[in-house]
């Protein structure tokens, strides 16, 4: 029967089946403006075989991706790398319509599969650097544990060179294009380096630990074939060198400026701080959090050397819109940032002392003290926030020499 | 004093280096690390640890 969707090649043996969801702006709360794809990919060896599957309302678009190279019926193995439901949504379906030989998962897969979907049929535990014969061709497995789930792992194809990395080095972006070379370098690395930050960076050293384990494994690595975005097979070690740059959070003299205001007070306060960041020699971001989303702004913070976060006081409390933010960057855990807290404030320096209290939770090297307007900031307190801002740039100057030297 | 394993994520907690993160000074034991301590790689509490073999 003439299908719909169609496969794409992406190496001899292996075709793209997955889905693109072009409409998908909201991932469970990192902003995702240009879509995303949940990747599939079919390898077709003597064994027949499926590695991951898609989100569960893309489940026809796969089958039919499938139908157009082969009968689903003819999988003998479907490999699960990575439990999150945008890539075993509709595992439990597939499998129910494919009716394979075996499905396999890390130990920790085996699980997490269970405790999602309470199947009744067996999962096989595959262990770390274990090997898979499909007959013609081998694959080999490496757990790749909090990368980003405890059950994430890495499948090789011996054959072809290609490792199926699930989500590592993969990126939401939603194009009609598969590969990393038939997209504008740009978009790819900005979104690759969202990817990172927003799913990545609690795990950086996890990162670094497995990039040399990679290394000292000398396999050849010709494709990278992610659960989102383009594969890679132009820019393999491009994007690895990223990783690896990236994962260490070196300090630049980029300095993030986040900030919610009221009546505008506060909002002036970061612009004059931005203003001496710049000229004491930093490269000021300002982001302010009506037009800014969190995951934005971690996007800034990977590559950057400061985090500066103002809040006004509301009702004796941090701004929620701040409070959402630094909830959110305390859990990806960036490394390696000076810091400094300002604000705004009526009667109560609350919404300050509380950003303050949570940029020490996470580790920031705080500069200076706490900077408090009260009400409206003259012409003498905006004097401050530039010296304020241009000390900091200074610091910043001073860590990024001690780096390069 | 032994290591102990951290069974979802691999983490070695080593009582010669403890945990600075969580300011767990060197030489603390796994035995008498604070009933709250989680793994600092994943979140796990204690009871997801088992003895290094």
């Amino acid at each position: 029967m003439q299908q719909p969707f169609k496969a794409v090649k992406v190496t001899d043996n292996v075709y793209w089946v997955g889905a693109i969801d072009w409409g998908l702006r909201y991932f469970h709360g990192y902003s995702t403006e240009r879509g995303s794809t949940y990747n599939a990919f079919l390898i077709l060896a003597d064994k027949i075989t499926l590695v991951d599957t898609v989100k569960a309302p893309f489940r026809a678009e796969m089958l039919s991706r499938i139908k157009s190279i082969t009968d689903p019926e003819k999988i003998d193995y479907i490999i699960s790398n990575h439990s999150e439901m945008d890539h075993t949504g509709c595992l439990p379906e597939v499998i129910e319509t494919v009716g394979p030989e075996r499905v396999f998962a890390s130990a920790m897969g085996v699980k997490a599969l269970s405790e999602h979907f309470h199947l009744d049929r067996e999962i096989v535990a595959v262990k770390d650097g274990e090997k898979l014969s499909l007959g013609n061709m081998v694959l080999t497995f490496f757990e790749t544990r909090m990368l980003h789930w405890p059950d994430s792992m890495f499948t090789y194809l011996v054959e072809e060179e290609l490792l199926f990395s699930q989500d590592a080095f993969g990126m939401h972006l939603a194009t009609s294009e598969r590969f990393d070379d038939e997209i504008d370098r740009g978009i790819w690395e900005y979104e690759a380096r969202k990817y990172f930050a927003n799913i990545l960076l609690p795990y950086a050293p996890q990162v670094t630990k497995l990039l040399e384990k990679l290394s000292k494994l000398r396999f050849s690595i010709k494709t990278i074939a992610p659960d989102h975005g383009p594969v890679w097979r132009r820019d393999v070690n491009k994007v690895l060198d990223l990783y690896s740059e990236w994962a260490l959070q070196r300090p630049t003299k980029k300095a993030v400026v986040v900030y919610d205001t009221m009546w505008g007070s506060t909002g002036r306060m970061a612009a004059a701080i931005g203003d001496g960041l710049k000229q004491g020699g930093a490269s000021p971001k300002l982001m302010p959090l009506r037009s800014c989303t969190r995951s934005d702004v971690a996007t800034e913070i990977l590559e950057a050397g400061a985090l500066l976060v103002g809040s006004p006081t509301l009702n004796n409390n941090i701004f929620p819109t701040v409070a959402d933010v630094l909830t959110y960057l305390k859990g990806l855990k960036p490394r390696n940032l000076i810091g400094g807290a300002f604000g705004s404030y009526g009667w109560s320096p609350a919404g300050v002392e509380q950003v303050w209290e949570a940029l020490t939770e996470m580790k920031v090297d705080l500069v200076g003290e706490p900077l408090k307007v009260k009400y409206v900031p003259d012409s003498g307190s905006l004097e401050q926030c530039v010296s304020w801002g241009a000390s900091i740039a200074e610091r910043l100057k001073e860590l990024c020499g001690r780096e390069t030297t | 004093m032994k290591k102990y394993v951290c069974n979802v994520c691999g983490y070695v907690y080593d009582p010669a280096v403890g945990d600075a993160e969580s300011h767990i000074p060197a030489g603390t034991a796994f035995e008498d690390l604070p009933g709250d301590w989680v793994c600092p790689v994943c979140g796990a509490g204690k009871e997801e640890f088992s003895p290094e073999e």
